[in-house]
């Protein structure tokens, strides 16, 4: 396992997200309401980019006539088919037993931790006096 | 498991021919220098006139973005499948498509009322296509579009353009005002053999004139889009029964995003009691199967995923692998990948036909 600098916190505030490459992947970070989420950018059922998809929630239904969207935030949807995945776990709603988006570890780390490390900065110069948002692979 | 799907590399190697691509005018605007001025006047005057209920009742967002993939809006503005050079970026190089055939919907004067503006606009589609788009990319090919509920007028569209290669089929919108098999749309299958040029079914947006099925309107998207499926049963039995096939024995016709799964039932049931009904249709020499399998092409977009996947190999094993063409749907949201898409077991051998082979031979493309 090998651990990542992607981008200094400042640069991924809530509601963002950014698409990075780390050892040759296209990986997806998200700030979701401070909860943060790695995502291979990749769907598992159709092979899109999945990660310029919406982040939403899960329409449920008690019977017809009743509608409720909840977990507001927790799901992406592919940009094509709209295949919705758990963004915590990578799980699929569709198929939750056979299909799951790779999904990775990640952190917000402060600069004065990562400065010691066994990390590997992808393009940024680590200080001590910022914090970094750090996956693992 | 998804392993291997993930694990795939994302350009495909195997060269494939794309039955449907759906390009579009950048501008509200674009089409008017391709019509004659008459008609340029009429359009910006009276605009056009199809059979849709109001322009607000239309079942559009359709899941995504207007109904498109939603990562296919050009960066520097217009509609999703209006930029060329993105259309080669996101699908034709990546996907190696060797040949793509457009199907031109917008405006192009197959669902039109008056019918001077529909063979207008049906002309400036077709010099449309070639303009901005063949000529542009060599590895693109139109389709003619006709104004097919004036079949005279379509007859002559498609002898203006049947002699330039660059058009490798006829366009007949699959909601058309009666069922295809009616005699009043024969000199359009006549033209057709005579040019040597598939005709291809492709459903168009509106449902105007008619419900959407035979038992009404749908309340669901998730309805809407299967109908694709029961108005493409609809043309196929009306083609095959109304002796279209006996009439025009060359002629070939392709339903594209019509889906494939119901063609053994649909053949099943029209054989079973065809003996029966032999005096009715007097005018047919053979079952109804024979003529679906020897004149009718399917594409494959959207592809059925079946939990089994086997029983979609039994399907197309009915059909006949000679029969299925890859189809992107490029850019509409329910786009299929061919890297991604197709979940079920294919020799080396099938899969080539399916991808290329059988579009190269039918599109004398080569």
């Amino acid at each position: 396992m090998s651990r990542h600098v992607v981008c200094p916190a400042a640069e991924l505030p809530p509601g963002a997200r950014k698409v990075v490459v780390v050892d040759g992947r296209e990986i997806g970070v998200f700030n979701v309401e401070g909860r943060l989420h790695a995502l291979l950018n990749r769907c598992p059922h159709g092979g899109a980019a999945i990660c310029s998809g919406v982040v939403t929630g899960l329409s449920q239904s008690s019977g017809p006539g009743d509608y409720r969207l909840e977990r507001r935030g927790e799901f992406l949807r592919c940009p094509w088919h709209g295949w919705e995945f758990d963004m915590a776990t990578g799980q699929s709603w569709c198929d939750p037993r056979r299909t799951r988006v790779r999904s990775f570890e990640v952190k917000l780390e402060a600069g004065s931790d990562l400065v010691m490390g066994p990390y590997v900065a992808e393009r940024y110069q680590v200080t001590v006096e910022d914090a970094y948002i750090v996956v693992d692979l | 498991m998804n392993a291997p799907f993930i694990e795939q590399k994302g350009r495909q190697t195997l060269a494939v021919v794309d039955c449907d691509i759906h390009p579009a005018h950048r501008t509200p605007g674009e089409l008017l220098p391709y019509l004659e001025p008459r008609w340029r006047e009429h359009y910006e005057t009276h605009g056009v006139h199809v059979r849709q209920a109001l322009p607000s009742a239309l079942m559009y967002p359709r899941m995504m973005a207007a109904g498109m993939r939603a990562d296919s809006l050009p960066e520097k503005g217009g509609p999703a499948g209006s930029d060329l050079d993105l259309l080669r970026r996101q699908h034709l190089d990546p996907v190696n498509v060797e040949f793509g055939l457009l199907m031109a919907l917008s405006k192009g004067g197959m669902e039109e009322r008056n019918p001077g503006l529909a063979a207008a606009l049906s002309r400036a589609t077709n010099d449309w296509q070639i303009d901005r788009w063949v000529r542009e990319e060599p590895r693109l090919r139109a389709g003619i579009v006709v104004p097919q509920e004036f079949p005279e007028a379509a007859v002559a569209e498609i002898e203006r353009c049947a002699g330039d290669r660059r058009y490798v089929q006829i366009m007949l919108s699959s909601r058309p005002s009666d069922p295809l098999g009616h005699r009043r749309y024969w000199p359009i299958y006549e033209a057709a053999e005579r040019a040597g040029l598939p005709i291809g079914l492709h459903p168009v947006g509106y449902n105007g004139g008619h419900p959407s099925t035979g038992s009404g309107w749908p309340t669901f998207y998730l309805q809407e889009h299967y109908v694709f499926v029961a108005c493409m049963e609809a043309l196929a039995s009306s083609l095959i029964v109304e002796g279209v096939f006996e009439r025009f024995p060359k002629l070939k016709v392709v339903l594209v995003e019509g889906g494939f799964g119901w063609a053994p039932a649909l053949a099943w049931r029209m054989d079973k009691h065809f003996e029966k009904f032999r005096k009715e249709v007097a005018h047919l020499r053979r079952r109804p199967s024979e003529y679906l399998r020897e004149h009718i092409w399917w594409t494959t977009q959207p592809i059925e995923e079946p939990a089994q996947a086997r029983h979609i190999v039994e399907i197309i094993d009915w059909i006949g692998w000679d029969r299925l063409l890859y189809s992107s749907d490029y850019p509409h949201w329910d786009y299929d990948n061919p890297s991604f898409a197709f979940k079920f077991p294919m020799t080396e051998a099938q899969r080539r036909m399916i991808f290329r082979d059988n579009a190269m031979a039918l599109y004398r493309l080569a």
